[in-house]
């Protein structure tokens, strides 16, 4: 039962979400302001715990969601093979940029201002 | 043999075929993943829909009549973004304690993904239309979708660019992290679930969150960090750039 209730807290908090987007024009997809109000009523024991059930659930499988977007990217390849290789070196590269500033970046970030503190 | 052909036909043509292939296939390649140790290059996105994509082409189905049932699983990638909210909040202390670095990180990295993507396109001579659609690549495919298009993109063109961005990031996180030297202790963890989820969305953060828990939930709050930033960002950027 909790799962089912949970599934159905996901969705009233989306569709809020969707409410606010939509209806005051931000700039915010519906899910992540969903996402928003939800992580504000996680106070709450009545919406924790059957929560807790699904969002587990759902997310072990986050994966499998991609599979039919990615099917659809397959059949849009074609859209690809005017640029070819060109746009498959900037996706790659730029890539590998982003996961190496990121990476690099907070991992300088954890070790600075901080333990300046304690060892000071 | 006409029976068979016909029941096939029937079969391939209800939305019960899309939903119960992806299932089937995903199943599959899942228990592959598991038995060849979460080795990035078995990455079950990846494999399932290279095997579903040849069997539509070798079968003749169209995309839409297998996406009118692979159209229920899809669906849930709202209620997803919306469950990260729990990761999240289980962590909340740490979060508000670290918030600002981890903002700033996420700018860095999603500045240098997208201004990366700007300038080597540019170098190499493609179209605008083409760089607008490469420019929100970091940002989960519907949001990329949805961005291209208020910047003066291709969406469908721009969706394809984030999920091979998705995909390149979940093969090669792990190599690339040993080559920067992140260590695999709780704060490395933390760090590539990050990076992950800045420069990969959805598909590294599900990458991130098979590997080890605390680097899922940091992916998940950077996927969120990400379409936030870039909603808000990239259309001031590039209309500087344009």
């Amino acid at each position: 039962m909790f799962a089912l209730q949970g599934l159905t807290w996901l969705l009233v908090f989306q569709s809020l979400g969707e409410l606010l987007s939509k209806g005051f024009g931000l700039p915010f997809p519906g899910p992540v302001l969903g996402m928003g109000l939800l992580w504000l009523a996680l106070r709450w024991t009545l919406v924790r715990q059957p929560v807790q059930a699904t969002a587990e659930f759902i997310l072990a499988h986050l994966s499998l969601l991609f599979v039919p977007v990615g099917v659809g990217v397959m059949t849009h390849l074609s859209l690809l093979s005017q640029h070819g290789w060109r746009v498959a070196v900037v996706l790659v590269l730029s890539t590998w940029i982003g996961l190496m500033v990121t990476a690099l970046v907070l991992r300088a970030l954890w070790s600075s201002p901080n333990q300046a503190v304690k060892h000071g | 043999m006409a029976d068979f052909v016909e029941l096939w036909v029937y079969l391939s043509s209800t939305p019960l075929f899309g939903l119960t292939a992806t299932l089937v296939v995903y199943s599959l390649a899942h228990a592959a993943y598991q038995a060849l140790q979460q080795a990035p290059w078995a990455n079950p996105v990846l494999w399932s829909v290279l095997a579903i994509a040849a069997g539509l082409m070798l079968t003749k189905t169209a995309y839409p009549t297998y996406f009118a049932g692979a159209q229920f699983i899809h669906f849930l990638l709202g209620p997803a973004v919306v469950a990260l909210g729990w990761p999240l909040w289980q962590r909340r202390q740490e979060l508000t304690r670290h918030g600002t670095k981890l903002v700033l990180a996420a700018l860095a990295g999603g500045s240098a993904a997208a201004l990366s993507a700007w300038t080597l396109g540019s170098w190499l001579g493609l179209p605008q239309d083409v760089l607008l659609s490469l420019v929100p690549k970091s940002v989960t495919a519907p949001v990329a979708m949805g961005l291209s298009e208020k910047i003066g993109g291709i969406p469908a063109l721009a969706a394809v660019f984030a999920v091979i961005t998705g995909m390149v990031g979940a093969l090669s996180g792990k190599y690339l992290f040993q080559l920067c030297g992140i260590s695999t202790d709780d704060t490395g963890w933390r760090t590539r679930g990050f990076a992950l989820g800045t420069a990969a969305h959805g598909i590294g953060a599900a990458r991130a969150l098979q590997v080890h828990p605390d680097a899922g939930a940091y992916a998940g709050l950077a996927l969120g960090l990400q379409v936030i930033l870039a909603s808000l960002m990239l259309p001031l950027v590039v209309s500087w750039l344009v």
